[in-house]
């Protein structure tokens, strides 16, 4: 993965296009489905975090691998069980390390070029609103019908 | 920020560029209350935004934990859901 290059002047292939909303929706939707399937009715703290691994797994999937955050976010959750530490990229000079708490804050971060982190940061807030928005949906939609 | 010179690949203008992107992005309550800010307040907020939206999703998925706990195979959102898988 080659961020260093992948600086202000290459646009983003798909400007207009981001992760569809609709997409996203059914990926998360299925994922649920599954967590409802498969957990035991008694763990609701276990079932809270494997949905909200889905959360961000569904968000990543739809994202794609284009993006530095989704790819970081999918190596998270694919070696989640392993806890390998990952060696720090070598930042460039002229970029320095601004901005630390951001890049703490977006998934792959550390590694960016200051310019770089930028695009991804505005990426990552487009698609985790997304999501908040689809997951407060589904909660408001779900708690409108009472029992 | 420290400006570069000509040499850079990457110019300041750029950089703000973006600076001001992310500043686009942040809900109107946010926007409003920084007003005309300098790049790193807008980083902070911006920070500020990121941890308020991952505190969302932990409480949302908590939230769809207990509902899923309620909801029955037979139920109106259990139906809603599967059209809107189907669609």
């Amino acid at each position: 993965m080659d961020s260093e290059n992948s600086a202000c002047g290459n646009p983003n292939p798909n400007p207009t296009l981001g992760p569809s909303k609709l997409m996203l929706a059914f990926r998360f939707l299925r994922a649920l489905s599954l967590v409802h399937r498969t957990t035991p009715a008694s763990s609701r703290t276990c079932r809270g975090r494997r949905i909200e691994r889905a959360a961000y797994a569904s968000m990543a999937y739809s994202a794609g691998t284009g993006r530095g955050w989704s790819r970081a976010v999918l190596r998270r959750l694919h070696h989640r069980a392993r806890r390998r530490a990952v060696a720090p990229r070598r930042l460039s000079t002229t970029a320095g390390n601004r901005a630390e708490a951001l890049r703490q804050l977006v998934p792959g971060g550390a590694g960016m070029d200051y310019c770089t982190l930028l695009e991804e940061t505005a990426d990552y807030i487009k698609c985790l609103s997304m999501q908040v928005e689809l997951m407060q949906g589904i909660v408001d939609s779900s708690s409108s019908y009472g029992p | 920020m420290s400006s570069r010179g000509s040499s850079s690949r990457i110019t300041d203008e750029e950089i703000n560029e973006l600076v001001s992107k992310l500043q686009s992005l942040l809900p109107e309550s946010r926007r409003r209350n920084i007003g005309r800010a300098s790049a790193s307040k807008l980083l902070k907020e911006t920070c500020s935004y990121i941890k308020s939206l991952h505190r969302d999703v932990d409480d949302l998925s908590d939230r769809l934990s207990a509902l899923m706990a309620t909801m029955d195979a037979n139920s109106p959102q259990a139906d809603i859901i599967r059209s809107l898988l189907r669609s």
